[in-house]
């Protein structure tokens, strides 16, 4: 997906921008309202992420004026302030969503896919590995021709292990990107939602297999030669 | 009324004058009524004969047992002397000298009566609280039985008795009586009265001055001289004297005049000075209380005050209780008037 | 140590009114008495003056020789004076200074009257109080002029019981004048001060939130006082944004540098396997986390206090307003594969009230449930109306339960848990400031409404969020 984020603080928009990259996302970052409209007008994002408070102008003032312009951009909106009233006025605004900062990358992400799944989804973001169809948006996983649905966790560790297949993940990777560090996670929790996963690949080639002591990996059982 | 004073010689009845020579006013007799050692005497002052009013005051001292009552007669003039210019203490002055006493109340020496007492009088029977009339008697003229002898008409009005006189000169000269106005009270009165009311008065002065009528000072006086044959005609008599005297021995009638017929009225007050006021309203209170007043008719023989007497008889008219009672008093008006009066009857 | 009692103005404006009708009402008096006075003695002078007149008219001067005087009172002219209120009549008449006739004791004029106009004085006599009047002609006595001079008196008795008459009857005036004025002045001083009163309940009726002006109409000479009322609130009102300014700017001051920190701790924890560093990091990313939180709190409770003495309410329709907050509430709900269930009635549901603060309020309330809700769970969001309670009484209201699975109350009285920084016994680990609650029983309190914390049948909390309904 590409983003655009306009961000005055260079080191936020910098981290973001990082982070964003991370899980395989493009970035423009954008450090004022022209800026922004620059790259809007050279190209097409799926998704703007809007600081309110700009050097060269309120966020929401622009936002009104993307809206005006019939752009259907879905824009979330990135507030410090995070007074109510601020984001009660970025959604009569017309923001699809708000996120306070200091947020975190899950939380974005799921808004993310929530707004765009709000906006219909993209059928291009399917992923396919071996004989499995992953739809990120409709949560969706089909096993040779059967459509499974995952429920939110489920397809999140799903998408970590799909984004690299045959890579060992281990689980303190798992937990952090999977609970939110405020939760209390026990040291099975993962295990259960591998479980879990393991049964909604049941009749797939390909499995979750435990790789002892380092971690998860997701295999195709066809090309076994692949496997280390 | 001397006559009558002389007919009541015989009763409970003192000749006052040695008794209080220093006295300053002439009095004519007294009379004591009630227990002589009461405690409480009401001294009452009258020009009332006292036969005449006995009846009422004994039936007053019936109802207020314990009290006496000392009964002084005195005439008219004197009755004023006595209170407005000698100071003498009487409780209750009754007098028939309208005008005497109007002076009296004018001049201030009446004591204003209780309102209650008042409040039913006819207006025309009394002034303002100070005085109010006890008795109304007409002015009346009489006729010997032989006066009309000859079948001569009745006068009923003062026009017909002049056109009776002035028509039979010789029957009626030297025989025809009325008051002295130079010498009574009442006289005075009536003919300053008559005068105020009607010309015709001037009219009959100068008829009876061309009949060499004869002057009196009294209507007693008069009313003998008809009985004797003396008079035929006696003019501005006190009815209630002819009635009393007529109801004996009749021999004359009594006319009153149907164009006007004056009506004195016999009037109480009650001095300044009065020693016992208290006294002295009850007894006026009964003097004009149903109970007095039919006394004072029935056994006195005075008419009581009758406002109906005057629609029954619409010729009387009251003499006015006012202070144009004080005009004819007046020195030199009573001089003028007298004057007047004397040319009218000394026709040559 | 004497305590003054506070001046009554409506006492004041009453007495003085009182006091200022009394005193007209003494000045009808004497006006009506007075003027009655001159009137009935003018009518009776002129009347005395005519009979003196007409007496000395009557005077003829005597024959040449007799050198005296004839005299003709006329006892109509008496008896019409004495009518007028059977009056007592005194008379003289002087002739060269000599009394001729009449009441020689009769006191003369102080000063002689001229021809025949009447001169009237009012003089003591004997036991009375007479007005006379004097006529002064010259007669011709004895072939030369003698100067006459007539005095006629006549006591005022009638005159006077008349005033006495008149005098009561404008008493009776003056004294209805009075309580009329009396009854004037308290219905005056009640309507005069009643804007004052009207003020004071304008102003007591309010909630201890609200701050809004006064715009009540109040009288021109309130106007200042109401100005300054206004001023004051204003200040305090002032007072309150630059402290939600002020705790917006330092969130905003506090934030940034704390989402840089954040978002460097993830990625330190993305590429460091060490794991006593990754322990750090998280330990550090969660205090970020429950710093922001908190400062969020407290900019959000200052946002409702603000808000609340605003009283800036609107008509907000309900339903579609908890479909959008539910909504977006989803994302948080599910990466703890947390469902949410809202049941919303298919109409709006209008109620008039400030959207910020319902906001405020219930994502306060669907924060707690998904924080302390277990993963996998289910959390209600029921919107509907409740009939007055007692059958009539009050108003209706719409009512927001959000029921969880959470860990529940753990016995605890729901209202300790609206009391600030207060936090439930139970909270264990879970990040929280303790305001959320109170910012939820305030933005309640300041609409008019209910929240309620009841433990939910089988397990968890509901919420009970009521605001009521329009009329």
């Amino acid at each position: 997906m590409r983003f655009l984020l306009v961000e005055d603080n260079r080191e936020l928009s910098a981290s973001v921008a990082m982070r964003l990259a991370l899980d395989g996302h493009a970035v423009d970052a954008a450090a004022t309202l022209a800026e922004a409209a620059d790259c809007l007008a050279a190209a097409s994002y799926d998704l703007i992420l809007l600081d309110i408070m700009l050097p060269d102008g309120d966020g929401r003032a622009f936002l009104a004026r993307h809206r005006r312009a019939e752009d259907r951009t879905p824009v979330i909106v990135m507030t410090a302030r995070s007074a109510v009233s601020d984001r009660v006025d970025a959604l009569d605004t017309g923001a699809d969503d708000y996120i306070t900062k200091p947020f975190d990358f899950a939380e974005l992400e799921a808004r993310c896919r929530a707004v765009l799944r709000r906006r219909g989804g993209e059928a291009q973001s399917l992923r396919s590995y071996a004989d499995l169809v992953f739809d990120p948006f409709a949560a969706t996983l089909t096993v040779a021709g059967e459509s499974r649905d995952l429920r939110s966790r489920e397809m999140r560790l799903f998408e970590l292990f799909i984004a690299a297949p045959g890579r060992i993940l281990s689980k303190d990777h798992l937990c952090d990107r999977l609970f939110s560090f405020s939760e209390p996670v026990s040291d099975n929790a993962i295990e259960v939602y591998v479980g879990r996963l393991r049964k909604k690949l049941a009749g797939s080639r390909t499995r979750i297999e435990t790789v002892r002591g380092l971690g998860y990996r997701l295999t195709d059982q066809a090309g076994q030669g692949g496997g280390a | 009324m001397r006559n009558i004073r002389a007919a009541l010689a015989g009763l409970i009845l003192a000749l006052a004058g040695p008794v209080m020579p220093a006295r300053g006013y002439e009095i004519e007799a007294s009379a004591h009524f009630g227990p002589p050692d009461a405690a409480r005497r009401l001294a009452v002052l009258s020009t009332t004969d006292i036969d005449f009013l006995r009846p009422v005051i004994e039936g007053w001292l019936a109802r207020t047992p314990g009290i006496g009552l000392d009964y002084t007669l005195a005439s008219s003039q004197e009755v004023y002397r006595a209170i407005a210019e000698e100071g003498a203490v009487f409780d209750v002055v009754i007098s028939s000298a309208m005008d005497l006493q109007m002076k009296l109340a004018n001049d201030g020496f009446a004591r204003p009566l209780p309102a209650e007492m008042l409040r039913t009088r006819p207006d025309w029977s009394r002034w303002r609280n100070l005085l109010v009339a006890v008795a109304q008697e007409p002015v009346t003229m009489i006729l010997s039985d032989h006066a009309l002898d000859g079948g001569l008409p009745m006068p009923h009005t003062r026009r017909d008795l002049i056109a009776l006189l002035r028509d039979h000169p010789d029957r009626f000269r030297g025989r025809v009586g009325t008051y002295d106005p130079e010498v009574s009270g009442a006289g005075y009165l009536f003919a300053a009265q008559e005068a105020r009311l009607s010309d015709t008065f001037w009219r009959l002065a100068e008829v009876m001055g061309r009949l060499d009528a004869r002057l009196f000072c009294c209507s007693g006086d008069m009313i003998a001289a008809v009985r004797q044959g003396d008079l035929l005609i006696a003019y501005n008599v006190l009815g209630s004297y002819a009635a009393a005297d007529g109801r004996t021995a009749p021999g004359f009638v009594v006319v009153e005049p149907e164009d006007f017929t004056l009506t004195l009225l016999r009037t109480a007050l009650v001095p300044r000075g009065a020693a016992d006021p208290t006294t002295a309203e009850a007894f006026v209170a009964f003097l004009l209380s149903p109970g007095g007043q039919q006394l004072i008719s029935a056994a006195a023989g005075l008419p009581a005050i009758d406002a109906g007497a005057f629609a029954l008889k619409p010729y009387l008219r009251p003499i006015r209780l006012d202070p144009g009672l004080l005009a004819p008093l007046d020195r030199i008006s009573r001089q003028g008037f007298l004057a007047e009066w004397r040319a009218a009857m000394d026709q040559p | 140590m004497t305590r003054r009692r506070p001046t009554s103005l409506r006492r004041r404006l009453v007495i003085q009114l009182l006091a200022l009708s009394a005193v007209l009402s003494a000045l009808i008096f004497l006006a009506v008495r007075i003027s009655a006075d001159r009137a009935s003695e003018e009518t009776l002078d002129a009347v005395l003056g005519a009979a003196a007149v007409s007496l000395a008219e009557a005077m003829r001067g005597g024959d040449r020789d007799g050198g005296s005087v004839t005299v003709d009172l006329s006892p109509v002219t008496f008896s019409m004076l004495a009518a007028m209120g059977e009056e007592r009549i005194f008379y003289r008449v002087d002739l060269d200074g000599r009394t001729v006739t009449g009441y020689g004791d009769l006191p003369l004029p102080a000063e002689l009257p001229d021809a025949l106009a009447p001169r009237f004085y009012t003089v003591g006599f004997r036991d009375t109080e007479l007005r006379v009047a004097a006529v002064r002609r010259s007669l011709m006595v004895a072939g030369r002029p003698a100067p006459l001079l007539v005095l006629l008196g006549q006591t005022r008795d009638g005159q006077e019981a008349i005033a006495e008459g008149l005098a009561n009857r404008a008493a009776l005036v003056g004294l209805v004048v009075f309580s009329a004025a009396a009854i004037f002045s308290l219905l005056a001083a009640g309507s005069l001060l009643r804007p004052i009163g009207t003020l004071a309940e304008a102003v007591g009726r309010r909630g201890p939130r609200d701050l809004r002006p006064l715009r009540d109409q109040a009288p021109a000479e309130l106007s200042p006082f109401v100005t300054a009322l206004n001023g004051f609130i204003a200040r305090l009102r002032g007072t309150l944004s630059q402290t939600e300014t002020f705790i917006a700017e330092a969130a905003h001051h506090i934030r940034t540098p704390l989402s840089v920190m954040r978002n460097e701790a993830e990625l330190a924890l993305r590429e460091t396997s060490d794991e006593p560093a990754r322990a750090r990091l998280r330990r550090l990313i969660r205090a970020v986390d429950e710093g922001a939180r908190s400062a969020g709190q407290l900019l959000d409770h200052a946002t409702v206090l603000y808000r609340a003495g605003q009283q800036e309410m609107a008509e907000i329709a309900l339903g579609p307003l908890v479909a959008a907050l539910v909504e977006r509430s989803r994302p948080i709900a599910a990466m703890r594969d947390i469902t949410l269930l809202p049941s919303l009635p298919a109409e709006p549901l209008r109620i008039r009230g400030d959207a910020v603060l319902i906001e405020a309020a219930l994502r306060n309330l669907l924060d707690n449930a998904v924080k302390y809700s277990p993963p996998d769970s289910a959390i209600d969001i029921v919107l509907a109306t409740l009939a007055p309670a007692g059958g009539g009484a009050g108003a209706a209201m719409a009512e927001i339960r959000i029921a969880d699975r959470g860990r529940g109350l753990d016995g605890a009285a729901p209202q300790a848990f609206t009391i600030r920084f207060r936090r439930g016994s139970n909270v264990g680990d879970v990040p929280g400031s303790g305001l959320g609650l109170t910012i939820v029983a305030e933005a309640a309190a300041a609409m008019g409404g209910r929240f309620d914390l009841s433990p939910r049948e089988g397990g968890g909390t509901c919420a009970t969020f009521a605001l009521p309904l329009p009329g």
